[in-house]
């Protein structure tokens, strides 16, 4: 049977990991490499690389990451933040990523998804959307696209655009609330729903997480195939192998042989 | 020992080499693990591996781009006997034909096709993504010391088509996903994986380590 996946996120700006990973002693808790292999160690399913960095020209440092990660990680590693060009997919999964994340540049142009997708498979295509509710009190849900952390408003409708992306070629949807990222209020579970029932290809639902519990709402109530998370994983409230336990005890199908 | 790992453009090679080079050293064998497109290297091969991502017809148009290439893996693995292994799309090349878009002739070593995952359950996404265990159809080299079954080791997969063998006795494992899916094939001394080894953690590294001890 196929396990519902537990996928640390990491945020790395210039090639160094932001507030670092603090549930083992590393020697270097901003090194992402070490955080990586701590991580696979403990049972992660996936990981999860986010490149913060601001300025175009320290964007290599990703690739340094990614190559060093691949070299001593042997678990699936996905990396988004920043793609928007086909040569930007194809030096990230050339040093090693097994999956590159598309966010704003699907925005801006979806067909670059298909051109994406074309060159390099669905497989390693993941398109990230950030959305958030826009429906008032009383409405029919609806979500919209927001870019740029949250804070500009697209006027695409959620749902609609996922439908759009998948149809281009997108083999995995990276679905974020906006509403509920850094709230530790749980998933946006209607969200989730919505975008897992219109989509025939795998959701990792991600915002919100708090607790355990959120984790096997997101998998049961919310219909995820891979749960997304953080801080309660970062700085040791929780370990990888807590959560599986958790989850394994709730009914929600984990690995748990490692 | 030289273990050829052949390149021809699809996808990163790196984890791959890097895990049969960890699981060379871990389990005694001294191996070089090269990655090559030179089919002379190929030739020079103890043992040679496939890999593959991406749509079937352009792998397989890839790897035919390369003068000699063909040939040198007809000659090594079907006449000389070398152990082959194949993964991901590496091992669907194996099969007779290809069904992903376009039909496309595959190397014919496994007679069967390889064709879109259709799960019984509506509710089950496609690509077939993430871990998932394995059942063992007999025993094999590569799968010794490998827990199989419910309560067994997991492999990670990622792919929207699959090899469906016409003889079964090249069918060495299957994986549950609303109805049973090829993950592992072999035949004589060729052998193609689903999954992916190098993305394997325990079981990856362990069945990468048998195939360097694999005699066929």
């Amino acid at each position: 049977m196929l396990k519902a996946r537990i996928i640390p996120c990491l945020d790395v700006r210039d090639g160094r990991v932001v507030k670092g990973v603090n549930f083992v002693n590393l020697v270097d808790a901003g090194d992402p490499v070490e955080c990586a292999k701590a991580y696979d160690k403990a049972g992660a399913d996936e990981l999860c690389f986010l490149d913060i960095t601001a300025s175009h020209e320290n964007r290599g440092t990703m690739l340094d990451v990614v190559r060093r990660t691949a070299e001593e990680c042997f678990m699936p590693v996905t990396v988004g933040g920043g793609v928007s060009r086909v040569e930007h997919v194809r030096a990230l999964l050339l040093a090693g990523a097994d999956k590159v994340a598309i966010n704003t540049a699907a925005v801006n142009n979806p067909d670059f998804v298909r051109e994406a997708a074309e060159k390099f498979g669905s497989q390693c295509i993941v398109v990230a959307i950030d959305a958030k509710q826009v429906s008032g009190e009383g409405e029919p849900l609806r979500w919209e696209i927001f870019t740029h952390g949250g804070r500009k408003a697209t006027g695409i409708d959620a749902v609609e655009f996922a439908k759009e992306v998948v149809e281009k070629g997108a083999g995995e949807i990276l679905l974020t609330s906006m509403d509920r990222d850094g709230t530790r209020k749980g998933f946006n579970l209607e969200l989730n729903r919505a975008i897992t029932g219109a989509v025939g290809v795998p959701v990792i639902a991600s915002g919100g997480v708090g607790t355990l519990q959120h984790l096997v709402e997101g998998v049961r109530d919310g219909h995820a195939n891979a749960v997304l998370a953080a801080s309660i994983f970062h700085f040791g409230e929780y370990s990888i192998r807590e959560a599986k336990e958790y989850m394994d005890k709730q009914d929600v199908p984990v690995r748990l042989d490692y | 020992m030289r273990v050829a790992i052949i390149d021809y453009g699809s996808g990163n090679l790196r984890s791959a080499a890097k895990a049969f080079e960890w699981a060379a050293a871990n389990s005694g064998v001294r191996a070089n693990i090269e990655v090559t497109s030179d089919p002379e290297q190929v030739a020079l091969g103890d043992r040679i591996v496939l890999p593959g991502v991406g749509a079937f017809a352009d792998c397989r148009n890839g790897l035919y781009a390369i003068a000699g290439m063909r040939e040198a893996l007809q000659t090594q693995v079907i006449e000389k006997g070398r152990p082959f292994l194949g993964i991901c799309v590496g091992m669907q090349l194996m099969a007779s034909i290809g069904r992903e878009h376009a039909s496309t002739p595959g190397f014919d070593w496994i007679k069967g096709e390889v064709i879109k995952i259709k799960p019984d359950d509506p509710e089950l996404k496609v690509p077939h993504m993430g871990w998932n265990t394995l059942e063992l159809k007999h025993d094999h080299p590569l799968f010794a010391g490998i827990a199989t079954g419910k309560q067994g080791l997991h492999a990670y997969f990622v792919h929207s088509y699959h090899m469906e063998v016409e003889n079964g006795a090249d069918l060495l494992s299957t994986t549950g996903y609303g109805g049973q899916i090829t993950a592992a094939v072999a035949r004589n001394n060729y052998a193609g994986l689903q999954f992916h080894p190098e993305k394997s953690q325990a079981l990856g590294l362990k069945l990468i380590s048998n195939f360097l001890h694999w005699s066929p």
